[in-house]
């Protein structure tokens, strides 16, 4: 019988020859990435047992992105926490404040990230990294204690769900769509305990930033893990970074799925995921045009440099409405520099949006944007559980970075084809910058 | 550490809603804190703001399906716990909350169907070696999901690192 790749990369890190769904492994890490909001609890835990070194300091990327630069005093007591941490144990790879990023952005942007690698983080939208064909998966602070002692952890050996997605992106429909619409399919534990697994010509249409919100929000249908296969389009985007060596691995033609879903992305339309659950999503024309206090666009699902670029596109020569405030948040400080560089923040800021330094902010309430009761707010980010981004009573509605641009100038839910050129241009631009044209064509 | 009881009586506190996930378990605007005392203050507080007001040491919360999906902070096991909730019976758990949870020693029930049965302030006994949930206050009986053989390990040595430290030796210092 043929495996999955995460199968076959869960089997090459726990030295079997085939490893089998439900079946638990201890298997070796490649990456483990740490922030301020986990970690320091798993310091502690693991000097309350007297282990004070790390198993390999060269595995570990730090970087403060929940609450930095530092919203209040215990938090700035946290980031601190990080900080002389891994100044103690030597670990290199750190980004302070000033070249700081939320962490599943910074760590492929930089380099970290390698086909094939198993990767852990003490924060559940880890899955992001599986789009570069890793197994990537999110855990607690004590996984992340064990984990930082002896490079290995417990997992059961995930089913996997294919998801077969195929055909070019329809006009206005990005890949947070693509993902908005499986999550209101499946369900917000439609895959639980699963790995998502994708392919299908879709990907080709799709950029390493676009195919990272894909795998981002795993999690919000209870999946352990997001994966995609490893094609040119990943190989430029990992060699343009890197030049370390990886293993490639593929699911065999007769690996075995617990489910498989066909989705003809070229039928998709823009997505709204309504509050409360990230699988209330619906087609635009079928979202009423709520008034909108607030629109976010940031987050790791949503704040690399193609969604921002695509949000200016958008919102180049218009003002966000009256009563409504709009708020940018780049997912790196490079995504920051690039959107400066490009003229993007001219774009933002003539429009009247807040621009913020990269941070995990009000994605999840913490700071930069919180809502207050009754407040509505269009989020480029990943959950819009009840209280996720501030006041329990406020409401908060997902959708593309394109979608939200939208909304900030109109100030209610509004279609992005009220604003796109008709022909897919930014579809265009953001492939030619990711990887040339010819390629691109070559992709069609 | 000592073996799991066998037996555990508490009061329940049922919350029937699917999907109660981590923000409404500890909101993250209590992140910038992990000890599990000032946690335990805010347990729940998005979804039952008198929820710590009421809970007694050894009280069980009982809840439908996909409890304590999200985010993977370890805080919400931390502020269940530290509120004195004994056990969490679910339907069903998000894979990082149940992990947590077995990684902390903190016991987690998959009983499908029993939050249909509990009122809360009903008096639970839960028979683990049996694997039968008991509601004493109406008489009722139900069985669950026995632990794995792998998550009863980990609760019985207290946790994943005590389990680590027990499985392998002392883990290099």
């Amino acid at each position: 019988m043929g495996m999955t790749i995460t199968e076959k990369i869960l089997a090459a890190h726990s030295k079997r020859e085939c490893v089998v769904p439900g079946e638990i492994v201890n298997a070796k890490l490649d990456l483990i990435v740490c922030h301020e909001v986990t970690t320091p609890p798993a310091v502690q835990m693991l000097r309350k047992l007297g282990i004070n070194k790390v198993f390999d300091p060269s595995k570990i990327l730090v970087t403060p992105d929940h609450f930095v630069p530092n919203k209040d005093i215990k938090s700035a007591e946290l980031a601190k926490q990080l900080r002389q941490w891994r100044e103690e144990q030597g670990i290199t790879r750190y980004y302070e404040v000033g070249n700081h990023g939320i962490c599943h952005a910074i760590a492929p942007e930089q380099g970290h990230v390698l086909p094939g690698m198993t990767i852990i983080c003490g924060d559940s939208h880890t899955t992001t990294m599986g789009a570069l064909g890793t197994f990537a998966t999110g855990v607690g602070s004590t996984d992340l204690a064990a984990a930082l002692a002896t490079g290995e952890l417990w997992f059961k050996v995930p089913e996997s769900i294919l998801f077969e997605l195929n055909g070019p992106l329809p006009h206005g429909v990005y890949s947070k769509d693509i993902i908005l619409y499986i999550i209101s399919k499946i369900g917000v534990d439609g895959a639980r305990y699963k790995a998502m697994e994708y392919r299908g010509s879709s990907l080709r249409y799709l950029t390493m930033e676009a195919r990272f919100t894909i795998t981002n929000m795993a999690i919000e249908a209870g999946g352990k893990s997001g994966i995609m296969p490893v094609d040119e389009i990943a190989m430029n985007y990992v060699h343009a970074r890197t030049s370390e060596p990886y293993e490639l691995y593929y699911s065999d033609d007769d690996a075995e799925y617990a489910e498989r879903f066909t989705i003809d992305v070229s039928s998709l339309e823009p997505m709204v995921a309504l509050p409360s659950l990230p699988s209330n999503g619906r087609f635009i024309g079928e979202v009423p045009r709520v008034k909108i206090d607030q629109v976010y666009i940031g987050s790791c699902t949503n704040g690399r440099i193609e969604d921002l670029r695509i949000a200016a596109s958008v919102m180049k020569g218009h003002k966000v409405a009256k009563g409504t405030r709009a708020i940018v948040v780049p997912a790196t400080t490079e995504v920051w520099k690039t959107a400066m560089r490009e003229g993007l923040f001219d774009i933002f800021s003539e429009a009247g949006c807040v621009i913020s330094t990269a941070t995990c902010g009000a994605c999840l309430g913490g700071y930069m944007g919180v809502l207050g009761a009754e407040e509505t707010c269009l989020s480029t980010t990943n959950r819009n559980f009840v209280g996720r981004m501030g006041d329990p009573r406020a409401k908060v509605y997902l959708a593309s970075p394109a979608t939200a641009a939208a909304t900030a100038i109109t100030g209610t839910i509004t279609d992005p084809r009220e604003f796109l050129k008709p022909e897919s241009q930014h579809l265009l631009a953001a492939a030619e910058s990711a990887y040339g044209q010819d390629d691109y064509l070559w992709g069609v | 550490m000592p073996e799991l009881p066998t037996k555990l009586k508490g009061y329940a506190h049922v919350y029937e809603r699917a999907h109660i996930n981590t923000d409404e378990i500890i909101p993250a605007r209590y992140l910038n804190v992990h000890e599990e005392a000032e946690l335990a203050k805010h347990a729940m507080e998005d979804i039952d703001v008198d929820f710590v007001k009421r809970v007694q040491p050894g009280d069980f919360v009982i809840a439908g399906d996909d409890f304590g999906c999200g985010s993977s902070r370890e805080h919400a096991v931390w502020a269940l716990r530290g509120a004195g909730v004994r056990a969490v019976i679910a339907n069903s758990f998000a894979r990082i909350f149940f992990r947590n949870a077995i990684n902390n020693g903190f016991l987690v029930i998959e009983c499908p169907g029993a939050v249909q049965s509990i009122n809360t302030g009903d008096e639970l006994e839960i028979d683990l070696a049996a694997g039968r949930l008991r509601n004493l206050t109406k008489g009722t009986e139900s069985s669950f999901v026995p632990l794995s053989d792998f998550a009863r390990e980990l609760i019985t040595a207290g946790g994943l690192l005590p389990y680590i430290q027990k499985a392998h030796g002392a883990v290099e210092s």
